[in-house]
């Protein structure tokens, strides 16, 4: 296939590609069985496959250490590990729930399945950049799991200098991973936002573009924008590391607090790499289950791309206390408002969306309802840390752990629950049992909220993160946490064991929500370029439920 | 009430003025989140029955807000964001701003302790002691990597930088005894890294002062006078105090002055041991490294003779960074005082 053919819109006659046609369209799942026809394949649906199994194997290996960092925190003691061996088991698990689950997460699977769907095109604008990034993306892995194994370091996933500038464990092969899995991230971003601009099939405007594009291209806008950042300031960590040269050493004229500004120059954005797509998502998921068009499409489009934008310029609220002046505390502060007021916006509009809708209330919906309380008082507790004079106690303590796991793992992990629910009919084309579905929903929202409100207890209680070993006074809250975390991991226990049996036995479907998003107007599994026949028309805007007895449009409320 | 509230939400007992101010915009904040969240899931909740499926594909109305609607969508959040970001900034700017009449003390972050010293006072590790009801401004510096200095009862926490000086200040309301913790990750005990505040009524304070000033060494340096900033002997030190801490050493010896399972190493350097076998010696730089190599030639009475030897354990460059970072942690007269912990001179 030439580049030109492969950027051609999707609605030019697809006769010249009739020789890798096999008269009945087979899937995508069954369009070549050998494992070399997986691994080298360019199709956009196979590699967000892959990185489905390998981003699930790490959010494996991160849960497992989260549960061996509270069942140490059971007692306040030493429990069942070293010092040493907490601080790195605290490290690892940050490094790789952030690095390797939650920023690829649900661009890398879902945006990359969905997103030429969605937009009508038959892959994505670069299919061998696509393949390259998985690649990059394990090999970045592989370099950081290889440093672990091979000493680990301690110093969080903040990577603090001058700690990490001179601690004795091995920090250099980690960062180096971690640097390398960025160029994964820009290699995606790239491709989503060229994509978005070049492949959109006739009839689709940016306006009539589904909100999940619009939260991927945000996204992808920061990613390629902010990762450049992290990527070089990692490197210098390195370089200090390994050769001392000085540069967050003040006793040789370095600054150890410019490591804190460029590292969060980067991390204050990717948290909305994190959380931007699962609101995406969530776009999606309530307007399918109360079968209503999106109340304020623009508004929920334009606030992920503000959020996108403010979210550069309110990285100093993680440094209230640093040292930094009264002056930037205070514009820091005020900016990191405008996020909650975009994040408010998009809250009140879809709750909006469920009004005069149709709800029938499924396990995505179940988890819509999970997110929409983690968002709700996740992100009111972030607005209560960006209160200048509130953070002040807060900062570094278990409030903060607490604050970014509800906002950041909990909606992001509601998303990817609910969107693994939702799109399994479309990516497999069979269906799981409800019923345990509902049940491992319920079971993972009590869980995650016992696991953490008793965490917001005990920041205000005072007790600081990162503590191997913590007062007695602490220990009645550390337990309720780690009975909430118990639960929690039941919960993933079940679910991975129905997916599974689904994906064998499950019954065959189509498109069992009767979902008006253009993704489905094709057939579940789809076949390898994604539609055969006539190209779909698109008349008007997705998920367009209207009666047409009711055609004309209500300006209600 | 408010010590309903404070129960409720785990806070600390309120100890410092700051902490008074705190409170207010904490309860308010938390009241109206929990009034937000609860807001927003009654509403969804009434909706979703409400709204609930009755037939296999129903068709919906095609409903999109107005003007007015998304305009309060915006204006009703930002009004309660920008007053609490209001209150909360005028709020800190109280907090960073110290009274000129505050009293100074300078306070020294170092893996894993803290050191406190008074401009014409005492030193001290570990325990500050301050007067009740008079502003206090602290001078916060570290020796190596960045701490941060949390008192929960007085609601204050500043980041300790190596090379700089932050600053906070409080004024206690109660006299006790408050936990100090240190909150930015800095190393093996990072959790360990606890001190306390004693805040005493003012003329008892004032009396420990003269007591501790007592039979000072007439020309002391200025407990400003850090070696940090010197290359060289103290980056050495820097990796002595890495190793002690991988190598284990911490495990058994502190370096605040307690007595552990061996002997303290704050202060060890020139101190005269008194060993088992009745005889003194002087420790110095052949003493300490002698007994890693070797720790059962010579051991200091009252301690069992438990420590493994590190010899082939450690390279000859990497105990001599330890021997380093011991010397380092000399003081010139430890002496028993009024106080509640040992005081110090300041260190050398
Ligand atoms: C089973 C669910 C989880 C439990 C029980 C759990 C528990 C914990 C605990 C106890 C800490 C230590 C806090 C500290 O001392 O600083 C922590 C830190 C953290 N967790 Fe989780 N976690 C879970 C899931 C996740 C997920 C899915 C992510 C994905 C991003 C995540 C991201 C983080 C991060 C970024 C930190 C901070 C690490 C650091 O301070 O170095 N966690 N978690
Ligand atoms: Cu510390």
């Amino acid at each position: 296939m030439t580049p030109s053919s492969s950027i051609a819109a999707p609605g030019a006659a697809p006769g010249h590609e009739a020789h890798h046609e096999h008269g009945d369209h087979p899937s995508y799942l069954v369009d070549g069985t050998t494992v070399k026809s997986w691994l080298l394949t360019v199709d956009h649906k196979r590699i967000g496959i892959m990185y489905m199994f390998w981003v699930l194997l790490f959010f494996l290996v991160g849960g497992i250490f989260a549960m061996m960092i509270r069942l140490e925190l059971l007692t306040p003691g030493p429990t069942i590990m070293d010092a040493m061996t907490y601080n790195r088991t605290f490290t690892l698990h940050g490094v790789v729930m952030i690095f390797l689950f939650m920023i690829p997460a649900i661009p890398a699977i879902f945006g990359n399945f969905m997103l030429p769907l969605m937009l009508g095109a038959k892959d994505v604008a670069f299919p061998r950049l696509n393949l390259l990034s998985l690649y990059v993306y394990l090999a970045g892995a592989g370099f950081a799991l290889w440093g672990m194994l091979n000493g680990g370091l301690d110093t969080g996933w903040t990577f603090y200098t001058p700690y990490s500038a001179h601690t004795t464990t091995t920090v250099a092969p980690v960062l180096f991973g971690a640097f390398i899995i960025g160029f994964s991230s820009i290699l995606t971003g790239m491709n989503f936002i060229v994509t978005a601009h070049t492949m959109r099939a006739p009839g689709i405007t940016w306006f009539k573009m589904p909100l999940f594009v619009w939260a991927l291209y945000a996204t992808s806008c920061i990613q390629v924008l902010a990762t450049p950042v992290i990527g070089l300031l990692l490197l210098l960590v390195s370089a200090e590391n390994l050769f001392n040269l000085g540069m967050f050493d003040v006793a040789r004229g370095g600054d150890p607090v410019l490591f804190q500004h460029l590292f969060w120059f980067y991390s204050h954005p990717a948290v909305y790499i994190m959380v931007l797509p699962a609101f995406g998502v969530m776009s999606e998921v309530v307007s399918t289950f109360s079968r209503k068009n999106i109340f304020g499409y623009r508004a929920v489009a334009y606030s992920s791309v503000g959020i996108a934008f403010v979210g550069f310029f309110a990285w100093g609220h993680h440094m209230f206390v640093s040292g930094q002046s009264t002056f930037d505390a205070g514009i820091f502060g005020a900016l990191s408002m405008l996020v909650g007021v975009f994040t408010a916006i998009k809250v009140f509009n879809w709750v909006g969306t469920v009004y005069k809708g149709a709800v029938e209330f499924t396990t995505p919906f179940a988890y819509f309802c999970g997110f929409l309380f983690f968002t709700v008082f996740g992100g009111m507790t972030g607005i209560a840390v960006a209160t200048v004079s509130l953070d002040v106690p807060w900062h570094d303590t278990y409030f903060v752990v607490a604050h970014f796991h509800f906002i950041m793992v909990g909606a992001t992990i509601m998303a990817f629950l609910a969107a693994l629910h939702y799109w399994f009919p479309k990516m497999f084309g069979k269906t799981y049992h409800e019923g345990w579905g509902l049940v491992s929903a319920a079971l993972i929202i009590l869980g995650f909220n016992a696991t953490f409100i008793p965490q917001f207890l005990l920041g205000n209680a005072g007790m600081p993160r990162r503590y191997y070993e913590y007062p007695e006074r602490f220990q009645a809250l550390n337990v309720a946490s780690t009975a909430g975390a118990s639960l929690l991991a039941f919960g993933f226990v079940i679910i991975a064991l129905y997916l599974v049996w689904a994906l064998i036995y499950g019954k065959r479907v189509d498109n069992p929500w009767g979902s008006k998003g253009y993704e489905w107007l094709t057939a579940s599994p789809p076949p390898t370029h994604n539609f055969v026949g006539p190209q779909p028309t698109y008349p008007e805007e997705p998920h367009f439920y209207v009666d047409p007895k009711k055609a004309e449009v209500s300006d209600a409320v | 009430m408010s010590d309903l509230a404070n129960k409720l939400l785990f806070l600390p007992e309120r100890a410092s003025t700051f902490a008074d101010r705190i409170d207010f915009l904490h309860y308010f904040v938390v009241g109206t989140t929990m009034v937000a969240s609860a807001g927003v899931g009654l509403a969804a909740l009434f909706m979703f029955f409400r709204y609930r499926r009755r037939v296999e594909n129903q068709a919906t109305e095609y409903v999109v807000p107005n003007l007015k609607t998304e305009f309060l969508f915006v204006s009703v959040p930002l009004v309660f964001f920008l007053a609490w970001f209001a209150i909360g900034f005028r709020d800190f700017t109280w907090f960073t701003t110290p009274p000129k009449d505050s009293m100074d003390v300078y306070v020294m972050g170092k893996q894993w302790m803290w050191k406190f010293s008074y401009p014409e006072g005492p030193n001290g590790v570990n325990v500050l002691h301050v007067p009740a009801n008079r502003p206090v401004r602290l001078l916060i510096t570290s020796r190596d990597v960045i701490h941060s200095f949390f008192v929960p009862s007085f609601r204050i926490k500043m980041d300790a930088l190596p090379g700089r000086y932050t600053q906070a200040w409080f004024e206690a309301t109660k006299p006790g005894t408050y936990q100090v913790l240190c909150t930015e990750y800095c190393g093996l005990s990072h959790s360990k890294m606890l001190a306390e505040v004693v805040v005493m009524a003012p003329e008892e304070y004032d009396n420990w002062i003269k007591e501790q000033r007592r039979g000072r060494l007439q020309d002391r340096q200025d407990a400003l006078a850090d070696n940090s900033l010197v290359p060289g002997t103290a980056r050495m030190a820097e990796q002595g105090q890495k190793l002690a801490g991988t190598q284990g050493c911490l495990k058994c010896h502190s370096v605040d002055g307690s007595q552990h399972i061996g002997p303290t190493f704050l202060g060890m350097y020139d101190r005269l041991e008194h060993l088992q076998d009745g005889q003194n010696i002087r420790v110095d730089e052949a003493y300490i490294t002698q007994s890693m190599m070797d720790p059962g030639a010579h051991i200091v009475a009252g301690y069992q003779n438990v420590m493994p030897t590190y010899q082939g354990k450690l390279q000859g460059p990497e105990s001599a960074a330890i021997v380093e970072y011991i010397k380092s942690l000399r003081t010139a007269n430890v002496r028993e005082g009024a106080s509640e912990g040992p005081a110090y001179d300041p260190i050398q």
